[in-house]
């Protein structure tokens, strides 16, 4: 065993342990286990909400665009960031809402706004959708990051089994207080192991950060902008745009709004957040450095870019610690979105199958699709597939289609009523399956279009298109119902008159 | 929506409207590429600014929420 391997079991134990610990003196109820009695402070919730974005991605994918794609790359503090501005004025709205009405999770959240059962169960069959593929790529990220950071002492498989197991073990027994616990640890872990590798690297090998990139520049100038076409400008905007609206719609960053104490936690948290998104410039400085020092890692194994460099760079023990917070960064987001999956789950489907179903049923009910959720995300970790790759494409497309019926409930007057919402959602949900399926582009019809409007990504066209629906439908339905309210009335008053 | 609250549109408009604008490598600044920076830049003024409406905004002053 070497000691790279040691250290990334110790964090394992100690999550394992925190987790499980953290429900001690907590009477487990579904208020408890969902949103943690709705009891965290501002320092939780920044914890929570940066642990939901600080996800393996980071690790892997951050530095792995960076590396193969360059500029495009800032895509993802942009979208972050931006969520966080506008979550100053959505969150609190939603907090204050699901605390008057009690409401746990975002099925329910759709639900009571739009008093429709059906309504709760699309919204919770797209975040299912959207959110297993995540899973599956938290399980896949750590098997990855533990059995590089091991020097292949663990096999990636069995450290996606391992991981997988720590997790729901902890998130069965604890919920969200779990994922709490435990993001105390990994955020520490993350902040300190990515700065000192974002500042060091680029120092130790070019003496500097400037230097890095006018290496870069003379290298491959092309990685440092945006390119006229495909990875665009007009790509950037629209993605940036869909990606900051969709992130609070994630059932994983709404169900962390609701578990606030407070709406001023919430709008504090949107101050401090942005600035730790800065965070992901290291993870590109790392990116950028492997490029020129280890460059030939074609496609996904630009991925591995940080932990090669890494390996390349550093003894073992830092490379132990380097996959010990890799681990921490699958397992905290891992956790959050199997609770909020299944607690969304429970529900929506649970409650409209058994209506008289107690706290403890629906407590039970939860824990199982956790198991059920997990042991599926697993299976599809193993044998992986192109449908899996395409749903993670798609994710924020299919979540942020649910933005439009959340955005116009949270105003005074809501001028959308639950069948417009349903076919907004049913409609772009479809269209953005079918599009991404078909690998259609707007210049499949139109084949002159500018490249910079053929660009535009799908869900941000997906998302106009809902909007359209959704008021139209809306509009057309309400008519009616005022057109057969009113022959009611006639026909109410021709019977008063005859009897 | 109170009239302080119109202020978080300024960052969407900064940063996205003027992207075109700033994809560019040069000049570098702190030591980034530009478009870097000024993505960074906007980070950081989002966050001064958020600071701003916290301060301005009424709703803050309750003492129950």
């Amino acid at each position: 065993m070497n000691s790279a391997m040691l250290i990334i079991l110790l964090f394992l134990l100690f999550s394992l342990y925190l987790g499980i610990r953290a429900k001690r003196g907590k009477d487990m109820n579904m208020e408890q286990f969902a949103v943690g009695g709705r009891g965290f402070g501002t320092l939780f919730i920044f914890l929570l909400i940066a642990g939901e974005v600080y996800t393996t991605f980071t690790f892997l994918g951050g530095s792995g665009w960076a590396y193969s794609k360059g500029a495009p790359a800032y895509y993802v503090p942009a979208y972050i960031f931006l969520a966080y501005v506008l979550s100053y004025w959505l969150a609190p709205k939603v907090w204050r809402y699901a605390k008057d009405h009690n409401i746990i999770s975002q099925p329910d959240f759709f639900a009571s706004k739009y008093n429709s059962r059906v309504l709760g169960i699309i919204v919770a069959i797209v975040g299912s959708m959207a959110l297993v593929p995540y899973i599956v790529i938290q399980f896949k990220g750590l098997g990855i990051i533990v059995g590089e950071a091991s020097y292949g002492a663990i096999p990636p498989l069995a450290a996606s089994i391992i991981g997988a197991v720590v997790v729901t073990t902890y998130v069965m027994v604890s919920g969200i207080h779990g994922s709490a616990w435990t993001a105390l640890i990994k955020d520490f872990m993350i902040l300190a192991i990515v700065i000192f590798l974002g500042i060091y690297i680029p120092f130790h090998y070019f003496g500097g950060i400037q230097p890095m990139f006018e290496n870069v520049q003379a290298v491959k100038p092309e990685l440092l902008t945006l390119s006229t076409e495909g990875l665009s400008p007009a790509w950037f905007i629209s993605t940036v745009l869909l990606n900051a609206l969709g992130f609070y719609l994630l059932p994983n960053s709404f169900v962390v709004v609701l578990s606030a104490n407070g709406e001023k936690s919430i709008r504090k948290n949107s101050i401090t957040l942005p600035l730790y998104t800065l965070l992901l410039l290291f993870v590109f400085f790392i990116g950028f450095a492997a490029l020129l020092k280890i460059p030939g890692l074609e496609g996904a194994d630009g991925d591995l870019s940080l932990l090669r460099l890494a390996i390349q760079t550093f003894d073992p023990w830092i490379i132990g610690l380097i996959g010990a917070a890799g681990l921490l960064t699958a397992l905290v987001p891992a956790s959050v979105m199997l609770m909020a999956a299944s607690v969304g789950l429970t529900k929506s489907f649970y409650q409209v199958l058994v209506p008289q179903a107690t706290e403890k049923q629906q407590l039970k009910v939860s824990k199982l699709f956790i198991l059920l959720i997990s042991f599926a995300a697993l299976v599809l970790t193993i044998t992986g597939g192109e449908a899996l790759a395409m749903l993670n494409i798609m994710s924020y497309s299919l979540v942020t289609q649910l933005a439009p019926s959340l955005l116009f409930s949270l105003f005074n007057k809501n001028v959308v009523n639950k069948y417009g919402a349903g076919a907004g959602i049913i409609v772009s949900v479809l269209l953005v399956l079918f599009v991404t399926a078909k690998e259609i582009k707007i210049s499949t019809f139109l084949p002159d279009v500018p490249h910079m409007i053929n660009d535009i990504s799908l869900g941000f066209i997906a998302l106009i298109i809902n909007v359209i629906v959704m008021l139209a439908v809306s509009f057309i339905t309400r008519a009616f119902a005022v057109k057969s309210a009113s022959l009611k009335e006639v026909e109410n008053s021709i019977l008063k008159r005859e009897g | 929506m109170k009239s302080v609250k119109l202020l978080l549109f300024v960052p969407f408009i900064g940063l996205l409207g003027f992207i075109p604008a700033a994809n560019r490598i040069e000049p570098y600044v702190f030591g980034l590429p530009f478009l870097l920076f000024y993505i960074v830049f906007w980070m950081v003024l989002s966050s001064i600014l958020l600071t701003v409406i916290y301060k301005l905004d009424p709703e803050n002053r309750r003492r129950d929420s």
